[in-house]
């Protein structure tokens, strides 16, 4: 038959196949790029000599060099998930020093090329604050110890090569340490802070080896709120416990003084709170009162002073020495469709230095942070650069007026990524565009035949290879014939969406999402999903595609919910709903409705399930299908999942009939002694899957069990929680059950006695892979459950199939409790494993590639016959032909397969895989720090000539044919009419 | 010439006359002249010919008809060679092996055109011929089974039906975060 032929064909195709690829075509199907996160901390560094570079480190863990010219990263390091960066400074003009986890790490990098040049752990009692000290070392000679205080304790470590010179435990002494300062040449540190709800205390301490020197405490009736904002090396300033009055603290002589100052004397109709900015300028700190940040300058003998009143929404830098005895620093405030950028002196509050003004994208949001820079003129005069971050965590270098460069890096922070078509090409090109198209395609191939002849000069190979990477084709804004050309729309943490260009991934448009944004009903809002609203396929021409972006306004389930619908051409909102009811669960249903939008239940914190969009037309629908829809919860801190089936409408203050209750079907208990639930999976829901019959060797046939509603959970004895060796062998199991979601009927149940999670699953057609830790082999593994449908297994009668005389494509229910099968098998597995996912092509034709997320931040394509349950260590004849692997005890690791070749995909957090139009081919998309894209053919390009495939030796070699025909014709011709003469 | 070609011909003066039968004409034979032994003088003479003839033709009929015979042998000789695996070459085997016999079934007439006569009865060696042939396609057949080209099998069938439908959707799972 003709699909066996196909697909033997496709077998000794793909037998022998490694999927990498030639360094040439690296970047010609993939892209990459870097990204850092947003900025928290920058520190400049001008070397005198080599290049101007400023060192950031992120709230994505990143510590980068970022060169100031181009904002290019020079070199960049990832911490772990769990190492967030505290501080980081520059010491001896040479060494990145960074405190991170919580003042505990404090390592060293060279400066030029981020190479670690110490690190040391610093041990503490309990946590508090912590604070990063270096010394400003001017003469660069003496080596100042760096001051650290983290987890209740002062450590001095030595600057060159991180030795704890000293260290000394302040918890003892019952402070809670809020600033150091280290007066240059002195010999004394001071360390104040709070001990307790009400007192303010200052310690001395000897800069050589430690001592406690003298400790002084003062009681503040009023108690303190626990901010505290130093003005100068002896004053300090804090706020009570009731956020109304402003205490300024100084500590002379070793006498503590407190003077307090209201809010309200100092700034007119003050009502609510007051919080106080962390700043470093001296002489003048900030205080945040709602709607408005107000300076306050200190005056001498203890007065404040009202400076300036200004929008809230400014960010103001951190004080900058500019030269003896004068600082500077920079206020950004928003003025329409501009930023201000405003560069004070400490001392004169009305003397600026600089005012510009500079256009800003609207898209961008408010300014969150701003850090400046100064470099001297020509004519000696100081110029200021600001590295500014902004709401949707981008991140811009300002310099005279002008943006210099900047940087997306809240694409650092993807969320969600779903994609979306694009438009359908318009006919009616021009001839002259035509004509030159034609003449490069031309001048293009001739370079190609010359390449394939192996008759080009270098000059021309490279020239091939940049017309190869340069391809318009491939960033064209049309729709493409094998769907390779699609925008990636993603969300990021910011509450920005991008569509990216799966061709060369730029950004072709972005959109900073109202509702996503802080305002007052929103306090801290979340993106939490994407969703595809409208694809169009009747209206394909004149409809936009849309997307559903669900949110939420704060953290907790029980949260109003936050609903936005974007047109995914134009990146326009078409539609929001704000602060609605809570969003638990979103659940889209296979239906759509007459304009092609696809239905969504969203479920809320009271199991109410809540139609959108909301309109009768949608009504009707779900009325039709109201018996069978069914959903489940998955209770994770409980170990239950509960089944629901929804019953009627709300009965609420205002009747609401797009609102249903819904009534508990089923539920699954688990022993929460025994067994907790650690990772649940289901198959994606827009899977392809061709066939339902697996044909094996000696044509026999089992029937997949495929199934929407499977889902896969994963359960550990609550003890196994913790990290990898936390427990021993004979107390820990992995638990793991398939489980019907609309009966609630456990299908499949296996105890892995030894083994522990972390659990990563994907569950695709009617198998599901899975990797977990065991214990007693000290290795990772694998394992695959494949589920077939044992009641169909007797529709062997030929004729009644000949016939269509089978029931075997009725649509089926889950009631009908088929009786189902498993094969099982597990394997050793040599990586730690971030995600799995798993390739979906158009049709579900093609051999299935597992994505494996290496902890190397790298993805691993394996193939699924290494997941067979049917492998067998000698497999017969039959079997070999059929394709199946001799059984071995790991999974084997190519280099070759790794699909992000030599690349990493730093902070790798999600693969997603699109399927193209080409059947062969699937799109796949990773994401972390860094984005990867690239596309995979698990099978080849069977169904498609190769990328360097020449068509114009094709076109020649036919026509050299035509001409040798033709002139061998009129040869032949002549001869015969030569011989019949003769 | 011009008018009378419309109309059709008049007349005409046949100048041959050898038919064997007497005269269809009511015009009698010419004296002393007998058909009869004119007829039976050339009939001894022709029919010794015509039989010699025949019995080659039947002779000729039957070894075309056992042609195929050997044909069957070549052709299972080569399956045996091509063995039983996919590739172009058994496929390629396979094929010739089964258009042949079907080409050579569908010329059955023409075969044995030039061999056709009254006195030789054709029909046996027809039959062998077409029986082999038979055999030849039977041979391909069987080849085609071996290399499991054949669609006698349940998968076969199934292989490509579509999953069924499910009557029930169900959503949810972990909340959302």
């Amino acid at each position: 038959m003709a699909i066996k032929v196909f697909l033997l064909l496709l077998f000794l195709s793909c037998s022998h196949s490694v999927f990498s690829i030639y360094q040439d075509q690296v970047g010609l199907m993939d892209w990459h790029q870097q990204y850092i996160g947003k900025v928290k901390h920058a520190v400049f560094h001008t070397q005198k000599a080599g290049r101007k570079r400023v060192v950031v480190s992120t709230e994505e863990n990143v510590i980068a060099s970022l060169d100031l010219r181009s904002g290019k990263i020079f070199w960049r390091h990832v911490l772990g998930a769990d190492d967030a960066v505290d501080e980081i400074d520059i010491a001896l003009g040479k060494y990145v020093i960074t405190l991170s986890s919580e003042g505990s790490i404090l390592r060293a990098w060279n400066l030029p090329d981020g190479q670690m040049v110490w690190e040391t752990f610093l041990s503490g009692s309990s946590p508090s604050k912590s604070i990063l000290f270096v010394p400003a070392n001017l003469r660069g000679d003496k080596d100042n110890p760096i001051l650290v205080y983290g987890n209740g304790c002062l450590h001095a470590v030595s600057s060159i090569d991180g030795e704890v010179v000293w260290n000394k435990e302040l918890t003892v002494e019952g402070i809670d340490v809020q600033e150091l300062i280290h007066p240059l040449g002195s010999d004394v540190i001071y360390a104040v802070g709070f001990g307790g709800l009400y007192q303010f205390d200052s310690c001395q301490l000897n800069a050589k080896n430690g001592e406690l020197l003298r400790h002084e405490k003062a009681e503040f009736p009023g108690g303190f709120s626990g901010e505290i904002s130093s003005v100068s090396s002896d004053t300090f300033v804090a706020s009570d416990a009731a956020h109304s009055i402003l205490v300024l603290i100084s500590v002379r002589d070793g006498a503590i003084n407190f003077q307090q100052t209201y809010i309200s004397d100092l700034v007119q109709d003050f009502s609510g709170t007051a919080v106080l900015l962390p700043s470093k300028l001296t002489g003048i700190f900030s205080i945040k009162i709602d709607g408005f940040v107000v300076f306050v300058k200190v005056i001498d003998e203890g007065k404040l002073e009202l400076v300036d009143k200004i929008d809230h929404g400014a960010a103001v830098s951190d004080a900058l020495p500019i030269s003896e005895g004068q600082q500077a620093f920079a206020l950004i405030q928003h003025e329409g469709n501009k930023i201000q950028l405003t560069v004070k002196t400490g001392h004169d509050w009305d003397d600026d230095l600089v005012k510009e003004g500079i256009k800003m994208d609207c898209e961008r949001g408010l300014v969150h942070k701003v850090f400046i820079n100064n470099y001297i003129r020509r004519d000696m005069s100081h110029g200021f650069r600001a590295l500014i971050v902004m709401e949707d965590h981008s991140l811009l270098l300002v310099q005279q007026g002008e943006i210099v460069w900047s940087r997306e890096d809240g694409l650092a922070s993807i969320i969600d990524v779903t994609t979306s078509e694009l438009p359908v090409e318009k006919h009616g090109v021009s001839v002259a565009k035509v004509e030159q198209n034609l003449f490069e395609w031309l001048k293009g191939h001739v370079l190609k035949i010359k390449g394939t002849l192996m008759l080009a000069s270098p000059d021309e190979v490279a020239e091939i290879q940049r017309i190869r990477l340069k391809s318009s084709e491939k960033s064209k804004m049309t729709r493409d014939h094998n769907g390779f050309r699609k925008l990636l729309i993603v969300l990021t943490r910011a509450g920005k969406l991008f569509a990216l260009h799966t061709g060369d991934g730029r950004v072709v448009w972005s959109l900073l999402l109202n509702p996503l944004r802080e305002s007052e009903e929103c306090s801290s809002p979340i993106g939490l999903k994407i969703y595809q609203w409208q694809v169009p396929h009747h209206h394909a021409m004149d409809e936009n595609p849309s997307v559903l972006v669900v949110g939420r306004c704060a953290h907790g389930l029980d949260a109003p919910g936050v609903l936005s619908v974007v047109d995914a051409y134009t990146g326009k909102e078409i539609n929001s709903l704000g602060a609605v009811h809570s969003i638990v669960e979103v659940i889209p249903l296979p239906f759509t409705d007459s304009t092609e939008q696809r239905l969504h239940l969203l479920i809320d914190a009271n199991q109410r399930a809540h139609l959108f969009p909301k309109t009768h037309e949608a009504i009707s629908i779900i009325q039709r299908e109201f018996a069978n829809i069914y959903w489940y919860s998955v209770e994770a801190d409980n170990g239950i999942i509960r089944g629901h089936v929804l019953k009627d409408n709300c009965i609420l203050e205002v009747s609401d009939e797009y609102c249903f209750n819904t009534r508990d079907l089923w539920s699954i208990v688990f022993p929460s002694e025994s067994e907790k639930i650690i990772a649940t999976v289901t198959r994606k829901s827009n899977e392809a899957v061709h066939t339902q019959a697996k044909v094996m060797a000696e044509q026999d046939v089992m029937y997949k069990y495929v199934s929407k509603n499977l889902l896969f959970v994963a359960n550990v004895l609550p003890k196994g929680i913790g990290k990898i060796g936390s427990v021993t062998p004979e107390e820990s199991w992995l638990v793991v059950y398939l489980i019907d979601t609309v009966t609630g009927r456990i299908l499949h149940r296996m105890t892995h006695h030894g083994s522990q999670g972390p659990v990563h699953a994907v569950l695709s057609e009617n198998w599901v892979v899975y990797h977990y830790f065991n214990l007693k082999a000290h290795r990772y593994e694998m394992s695959v459950i494949e589920i077939y449908d044992q009641s169909r297994a007797d529709n062997k009668d030929i004729w009644k199939l000949v016939l269509g005389k089978h029931n075997l494509t009725s649509p089926i229910s889950s009631y009908s409790r088929p009786e189902v099968i498993t094969k099982t098998q597990s394997y050793f597995f040599t990586h730690t494993v971030k995600t799995i996912a798993v390739t979906s092509t158009a049709k579900g034709i093609t051999s299935k590639q597992l994505l494996i997320g290496t902890i190397g931040d790298q993805v691993l394509a394996l193939d699924k016959r290494f997941l067979d349950p049917r492998r067998t260590v000698n497999p017969s004849q039959v079997e070999k032909e059929e394709g199946i692997i001799p059984l071995t005890d790991s999974l084997p690791i190519m280099p070759q397969s790794y699909v992000t070749h030599i690349l990493k995909v730093e902070g790798l957090r999600g693969i997603v895989t699109v399927p193209a139009k080409l059947e062969s081919t699937a799109l796949v998309f990773t994401y972390g720090v860094d984005l990867f894209f690239t596309r995979i053919a698990p099978s080849r390009t069977y169904d498609s000539l190769t990328e360097d495939f020449s068509y114009a030796l094709l076109l020649i070699t036919i026509v050299a044919l035509l001409a040798a025909i033709f002139v061998t014709w009129v040869w032949s011709e002549r001869k015969e009419l030569q011989e019949k003469w003769r | 010439m011009e008018k009378g070609k419309g109309i059709g011909r008049r007349w005409a003066v046949d100048f041959t006359d050898n038919s064997n039968a007497p005269s269809s004409r009511d015009v009698p034979d010419p004296l002393g002249f007998s058909r009869a032994s004119l007829d039976q003088d050339d009939s001894t003479l022709s029919r010794q010919k015509k039989d010699a003839e025949a019995n080659w033709k039947a002779q000729k009929a039957w070894e075309v008809a056992q042609a195929p015979f050997k044909n069957l042998l070549m052709m299972g000789f080569m399956m045996w060679m091509a063995g039983s695996t996919v590739h172009l070459f058994s496929i390629g085997i396979t094929f010739s092996a089964l258009l042949q016999p079907i080409s050579a079934l569908q010329g059955v007439g023409k075969v044995f055109d030039p061999y056709k006569d009254s006195k030789v009865d054709l029909l046996a060696p027809k039959l062998l011929f077409i029986a082999l042939n038979l055999g030849g396609l039977a041979l391909g057949v069987w080849k085609l089974n071996t290399l499991g080209l054949l669609p006698t099998h349940a998968s076969d069938w199934v292989s490509s039906l579509p999953p069924a439908q499910e009557v029930e959707y169900s959503g949810g799972g972990m909340p959302l975060y």
